[in-house]
């Protein structure tokens, strides 16, 4: 085992902080997540550590909670994600012909229309529940794995041993997990990492503009918009979550630069 | 007595390696090398694949690959000790005094530029001519070399050009300068047969012409006897034998020399069977879609169980994409394939289990013909449990008994590709075939991309299973050596047509047709003299 290089084990360290943070907020917060504890915007202290929201509640127990509903959410919408879009992808690759051209063309005319928008009109006719926001967030993002599953497969689709499990005469399931995926799998984990916090960036970025999770509930991209008005008064709550956000990005592409230069070193990687 | 232009004094390369999982380390890739090499001589550098004869070669520039320090000992150039030159110093020499010419010469060109501009190039940078005296002699070069239309060629971009006569414009470049040295590294290598004489004869000409010393690396010990005075075998960075290519040839010292002088003398007697064959091509002919031609055409040919059919040509003949047609990845035109007494589907979607089973493929390339992610246990696994339904103990006792069939042993179950050499991953793709318990096996040219002793074993290993299995090969290669090591009956192919196919007794001896006689006489010969009665 090579030694962890220190940006990777400082990536490591703070991302494990935010997901046992996420995994465990109703006992780390201090306080209910929707209760009012004290007066508008009240600066940081010994009773509460970061002060609180615009109508009076505990902006850390909040900031902590609000971890756990974005963390969940961009997780669960990067597996939606990557399972649809890889899925597809490698079955494109695999396939070829006028289904694999039909299935891309799609994707192209989906990724033709800005995502934002797509999902705020979608969002703004569907009632928005945590699946039908995970599910949107998942679908829509899938067209940039498939794109990239797809290319990093057809290079090893042509590859002499994925023709002889073909002439052994496998079936496609053979060849696109055991033979294709596994080499595939690299250039994959590290996009995933990035997919990630897009997704983070994605859901916070819909709950700003009021279509993502819907309040009482908290998430960092609520939290910016509740506490935006602030600003104007020298009030720094809106930005603290915004802070968080950008403390998971760089950790998690931190982690996932590791990874990449771990697994690419090895032979099939996109380096190799 | 004049200094010589090259002198290699005790020379020590090493490089940085980085094993996954531990720490880097300094590993010697050559150690105490001595040569040295007068004015209008060739030495050959002669060696299998990391033996450190490019990695010396580059050094004659006091350059080394990405990672490689020239560590310790002298080089000297005309005189003057090179290897703690500057960088400036060098800058001078390279190019000027000491040139290049490079295996892969249409990677070596720029496609976006006329051969004359590139050609020159080296040349008048270095101030060594003006434009117009370098052209001129660029000319008088491309003469010398007997390139088409000498004075034109140079218009001329490197696409436009056959890959032998871009190797000559690479050589032109090279001695455009008017170097003091020359180092060649494995310039015919990726040449066919029948264009590499061309371009070997054209080389030596031009260097007799001019008078430089050069320094020719070579894996084919038959080629440098054609073109060295001294030749210089070397082995994993050290040297095995130094001497003169007579003395090399002729009476070899060392055991490793004397197995790289014997390894393309072995021959068998040809076996013959009565029975139906096992394959049966019958006017078959292929296209490639929307290429408006065959690539095949009316090719007849038949294989007896228990005997080898070698197909012969060179690159683009049209022998790999006769077993691309024979597996069902290309569907042919017309014609009809037979195996094992039944008619064969022309794609791969209607062939039987049995069809599959039965028909077994070697690539060239074991590299890519494996799974980097799976074990060798996997490999060969696969196609028991896939077409014999084995599991635990009797699958992991089979795979075993596949191992030690190719002298390996159970030691490899749980390695990867990557941890093999070049000979041991042909060892086990020969195993994940055999595993199929074939009728047929295709080997295509599954023992070019390795070095000659290798490569034998590999050859003695398919011919030995033979006698044991009773499988028959359909044997794709470019080289006559191992054809008549293996063949029993040959079919030579040219431009997607078979011209001479029979028992290998009747192929291989006169009367020849055109393209027969022009491949048999271009094989090099291991001894002195050969190219010149060949050449003329």
């Amino acid at each position: 085992m090579r030694s962890i290089p220190l940006p990777a084990l400082i990536g490591l360290f703070i991302t494990g902080l935010f997901l046992f943070t996420a995994v465990f907020a109703p006992w780390i917060a201090p306080y209910g997540v929707s209760k009012v504890v004290g007066d508008v915007w009240e600066p940081a202290s010994g009773t509460f550590w970061l002060g609180t929201d615009n109508i009076g509640r505990d902006l850390l127990s909040r900031l902590i909670c609000g971890g756990q509903t974005t963390i969940f959410v961009a997780i669960a919408a990067t597996v939606v994600s990557f399972v649809t879009g890889s899925i597809l992808g490698l079955f494109a690759a695999v396939v070829g012909g006028w289904i694999d051209q039909l299935m891309s063309r799609f994707v192209d005319l989906v990724m033709a229309i800005p995502t934002l928008i797509f999902a705020l009109v979608v969002l703004s006719v569907m009632p928005v529940t945590i699946p039908v926001l995970i599910l949107v967030m998942g679908l829509l993002d899938s067209t940039r794995v498939f794109r990239l599953s797809r290319a990093v497969a057809s290079d090893i689709a042509v590859m002499e041993y994925v023709e002889a499990a073909r002439l052994r005469g496998e079936g496609r399931g053979w060849v696109i997990f055991r033979e294709i995926l596994p080499n595939a799998l690299s250039p994959l984990v590290a996009e995933a990492g990035m997919r990630f916090i897009f997704m983070v960036l994605f859901v916070s970025t819909l709950s700003f503009l009021g279509l993502g999770v819907q309040p009482p509930a908290a998430d960092w991209g609520g939290i910016v918009k509740e506490n935006k008005d602030g600003i104007v008064y020298g009030i720094p709550a809106a930005l603290l979550p915004a802070i968080a956000i950008a403390a998971l990005s760089i950790s998690v592409n931190l982690v996932a630069d590791w990874v990449l230069d771990r697994t690419s070193s090895l032979k099939g990687g996109r380096n190799a | 007595m004049p200094k010589p232009v090259l002198s290699i004094d005790n020379l020590k390369i090493e490089a940085t390696a980085y094993p996954p999982g531990e720490a880097p380390r300094k590993i010697t890739i050559v150690d105490g090398v001595s040569l040295s090499l007068d004015k209008g001589k060739v030495l050959g550098l002669i060696g299998e694949s990391g033996a450190g004869k490019s990695t010396i070669g580059l050094s004659a520039m006091a350059y080394g690959r990405g990672g490689i320090e020239l560590t310790g000992g002298e080089i000297h150039l005309s005189g003057r000790e090179i290897r703690k030159a500057k960088g400036r110093v060098l800058r001078s020499l390279r190019g000027a005094e000491v040139t290049y010419v490079a295996q892969s010469a249409a990677a070596a060109f720029n496609p976006a530029k006329r051969l004359m501009e590139q050609v020159i190039e080296a040349t008048v940078s270095h101030g060594r001519a003006t434009r117009k005296e370098a052209e001129a002699r660029a000319i008088e070069l491309f003469h010398k070399l007997g390139l088409p239309e000498p004075e034109t060629f140079g218009d001329r971009y490197p696409h436009q050009v056959s890959g032998g006569q871009l190797q000559r414009a690479m050589t032109a470049m090279a001695l455009c300068p008017q170097p003091d040295l020359v180092i060649f590294d494995e310039p015919t290598t990726a040449l066919d047969v029948t264009t590499q004489l061309g371009v070997l004869a054209a080389i030596k000409g031009a260097i007799r012409d001019l008078g430089v010393a050069a320094l020719y690396i070579t894996h084919d010990l038959a080629v440098v006897a054609q073109i060295a005075d001294d030749i210089m075998v070397l082995r994993q960075g050290k040297t095995v034998e130094y001497g003169s290519t007579e003395q090399i040839i002729t009476a070899p010292q060392e055991d490793y020399t004397k197995a790289l002088v014997s390894v393309t003398a072995k021959e068998h007697t040809e076996k013959t069977s009565d029975q139906p064959p096992v394959l049966e091509v019958k006017g078959l002919s292929a296209e490639y879609r929307g290429m408006g031609r065959d690539v095949l055409s009316d090719i007849n040919i038949a294989i007896q169980p228990g005997t080898t059919l070698a197909v012969v040509g060179e690159s683009g003949s049209g022998k790999s994409t006769l077993a691309r047609v024979i597996t069902g990845l290309l569907p042919q035109k017309a014609g009809d394939v037979t195996f094992d007494g039944r008619p064969l589907s022309h794609d791969l979607k209607g062939r039987s289990r049995s069809d599959l089973q039965e028909l077994q493929m070697i690539y060239q390339m074991a590299d890519t013909a494996m799974n980097p992610r799976q074990t060798v246990g996997t490999i060969i696994g696969r196609p028991l449990q896939f077409y014999f339904g084995m599991k635990g103990a009797a699958l992991r006792a089979r795979t075993i008994e596949l191992l030690e069939e190719i002298e390996l042993g159970a030691g490899f179950m749980d390695r990867y590709p990557a941890e093999l050499s070049g000979g041991q991953k042909q060892r086990v793709c020969i195993a994940r075939a055999l595993a199929a318990k074939p009728k047929l096996i295709i080997c295509d040219e599954v023992t070019s991309a390795l070095d000659p002793l290798v490569a034998e074993g590999i050859l003695k290993l398919l011919y030995d299973l033979q006698a044991r299995e009773q499988v028959s090969y359909m044997f794709i290669t470019h080289d006559i050596a191992t054809v008549k090591a293996i063949a029993d009956t040959i079919a030579v192919m040219h431009l997607g047509k078979v011209v001479r196919y029979g028992p290998k007794s009747s192929v291989l001896s006169p009367p020849f047709d055109d393209y027969t006689d022009l491949l048999l006489r271009s094989v090099p010969e291991m001894r002195l003299g050969w190219m010149e009665e060949v050449a003329g």
